[in-house]
């Protein structure tokens, strides 16, 4: 059991109902000062309603946070002066110039103006701005606006950093170059929480993994135990007609990892394999079993993938399971 | 420094750091400046030099009688800039930014307030000025003048509250415009702001006597020493012009300032 004298972010059964709906409800969370948590989830599971109660700007319907040693909710205006948020949707002012937006938020952060100056400069450096440092931001891209709000978040060097999926919307070059930049700060000690739709960014960031589904924990864990509980790669099988699903699914039994997933719909098969997986092999067990495959492929577990393995352990008919 | 005396100077550090965000706004976007600048500037020289022929003020000069009623008329549409920058702010990212600041709770509030009271104050120096172009000019001594001044500067504000009232209440910039509009065009017409009263038609005339506009307009050029071409039957409130305007503003602000500041808090502290 973890206290809150520790200076990381911590949480207790956090909840936020909006009417009749819980947004989130019986979060837990633990993430020591110095380490990443990657909170994964889809659109709507409650990662922006816990990231926003943690930086203060959501009060919680129950439970309980601090950050960085304070009460989200008693001790507001300390974990202010504490945290830096980038949100999700870029949160500067695109009617001011890049060094503006950053000036003024050093300013609120109560920083001289001396330094409040300073330190925008050496963020436009260091964020590759410098050149566009004196335009307006709404003339800016949105992997610079991004990188504009990541250096508006370290403008006070705060001890606890909240990125609310940093990287949604970018094109895959801007977005190595945001893990590159969070990948520094991480080493530079931050302790930081970051909302995430993607699995390989969760992978490649965070120490540990919440995995959030409908407001609520469904998994959470370093990131290697979460991969192995889901399996590397994916083996879809689509199959001539859905009378042969059963089939293909015993077929492919052999080859997989875990039990295979039966998606009649679009009569296909999923099945989890390791890395690797011999196709001539699978083709020939399937062509013995006298299904007719009318598409194979191999691919990488997405975060669908991790929820079906997560949160639907049930989802396979008995008969084919048996 | 004690915590009471931390607070205010943060307090009033953080607030002028947002209204210089506001103002440079202004800069970014020279159109934000029409409304006060030329838009008054435009009024005061078609009513002066178009309608200003055909319009008669018992017991005076219709340059002198028309600068209280566009004054008036302006200020009432001060509504529209804090209006417009509430709902642009509420509806966009960098609130959440702001909120997740150590800077004071009331800086954003205050901020605007500062800004758009300085866009309001500029309003009425340009307005001022082409007042005594076309002939207006002050009549009384130099206290009246200031409390004429005073009149002036406390509608400015007290528009401006509800302005920051309807900003934080619509879901949009473009319905705050759209509600200025139709609320406040009928408003100003149906006074005494470019026509006495007496020359309306019945009921238009009983609502034009008891029009808070009316009331202001009155109130200045009583303040003003300019005619004010009040009916002789009309009620209590143009009879007393400044009297009943320090009552509507006390009762306007008395309203809007804790109605704004709950609405913002229920934006955005839900």
């Amino acid at each position: 059991m973890t206290t809150s004298q520790d200076a990381g972010i911590f949480a207790e059964g956090l909840g936020k109902r909006y009417g009749d709906l819980w947004a989130l409800r019986d979060v837990d969370l633990a993430v020591p000062q110095g380490s990443v948590l990657g909170m994964l989830g889809h659109n709507g599971a409650g990662k922006t309603t816990a990231v926003r109660i943690l930086t203060t700007l959501l009060r919680p319907t129950e439970g309980r946070a601090s950050v960085a040693g304070h009460d989200v909710m008693s001790e507001a205006a300390a974990v202010r002066a504490r945290i830096g948020l980038a949100g999700q949707q870029a949160t500067v002012d695109g009617l001011l110039s890049g060094r503006a937006n950053l000036e003024m938020v050093g300013r609120l952060y109560h920083l001289p103006r001396a330094v409040a100056r300073a330190r925008a400069d050496e963020l436009l450096e260091r964020f590759d701005l410098a050149d566009a440092a004196d335009r307006l931001v709404r003339t800016f891209s949105g992997g610079m606006r991004r990188r504009l709000d990541l250096a508006a978040s370290l403008v006070a060097t705060p001890p606890v950093l909240f990125l609310d999926e940093p990287t949604t919307g970018l094109d895959p070059r801007s977005r190595i170059e945001l893990w590159s930049l969070l990948r520094e700060l991480v080493r530079d000690g931050a302790t930081m929480l970051l909302t995430t739709q993607y699995l390989e960014e969760a992978d490649r960031l965070a120490d540990d993994i919440v995995v959030l589904d409908g407001g609520r924990v469904v998994a959470q864990g370093a990131p290697a135990d979460l991969k192995a509980r889901v399996g590397g790669e994916r083996l879809e099988v689509t199959v001539g007609s859905a009378s042969e699903l059963a089939a293909a699914a015993a077929a492919l039994t052999p080859f997989a990892s875990d039990q295979p997933f039966v998606d009649a719909e679009e009569s296909r098969v999923v099945a989890p394999v390791a890395a690797g997986v011999p196709l001539a092999e699978v083709v020939r067990a399937l062509d013995a079993a006298g299904v007719d495959t009318t598409d194979l492929h191999r691919r990488e577990a997405t975060l669908d993938d991790v929820f079906l393995a997560l949160t639907e352990p049930t989802a396979i008919p008995t008969e084919i399971a048996a | 420094m004690t915590a009471l005396a931390a607070n205010l100077r943060f307090g009033l550090s953080d607030s002028l750091v947002l209204a210089r965000r506001n103002l440079s706004h202004v800069r970014q976007i020279p159109e934000k400046l029409i409304d006060v600048t030329v838009q008054p500037l435009m009024f005061v020289l078609l009513f002066a030099y178009v309608f200003g022929g055909a319009i008669a003020v018992p017991g005076g000069n219709y340059h002198e009688y028309l600068m209280g009623g566009i004054f008036v008329q302006t200020l009432t549409f001060g509504v529209m800039g804090p209006a417009m920058s509430m709902a642009t702010d509420l509806g966009e990212g960098v609130l959440d930014r702001f909120r997740s600041l150590p800077m004071a709770r009331s800086a954003f509030i205050v901020g605007h307030v500062m800004a758009e009271f300085a866009a309001a104050l500029l309003g009425l120096t340009v307005m001022t000025v082409a007042g005594l172009i076309v002939g207006w000019r002050i009549h009384t001594d130099v206290p009246h003048a200031i409390a004429g001044f005073a009149l002036l500067a406390a509608l400015a504000f007290a528009m401006l509250w509800l302005g920051m009232l309807l900003g934080s209440v619509v879901r949009s910039p473009d319905a705050a415009q759209g509600i200025v509009f139709i609320v406040i065009f009928p408003l100003t017409f149906i006074a005494n702001a470019f026509v006495p009263s007496g020359t309306l038609p019945n009921v238009l005339q009983r609502v034009a006597n008891w029009n808070p506009v009316s009331a202001f307009a009155a109130g200045l050029r009583t303040l003003f020493g300019n005619p004010t071409a009040t009916p002789a039957d009309a009620p209590w409130p143009l009879q007393h012009p400044v009297a009943s305007s320090a009552i509507w503003i006390a009762l306007l602000l008395a309203v809007t300032v804790p109605l704004a500041i709950a609405a913002y808090r229920r934006r955005t502290e839900q």
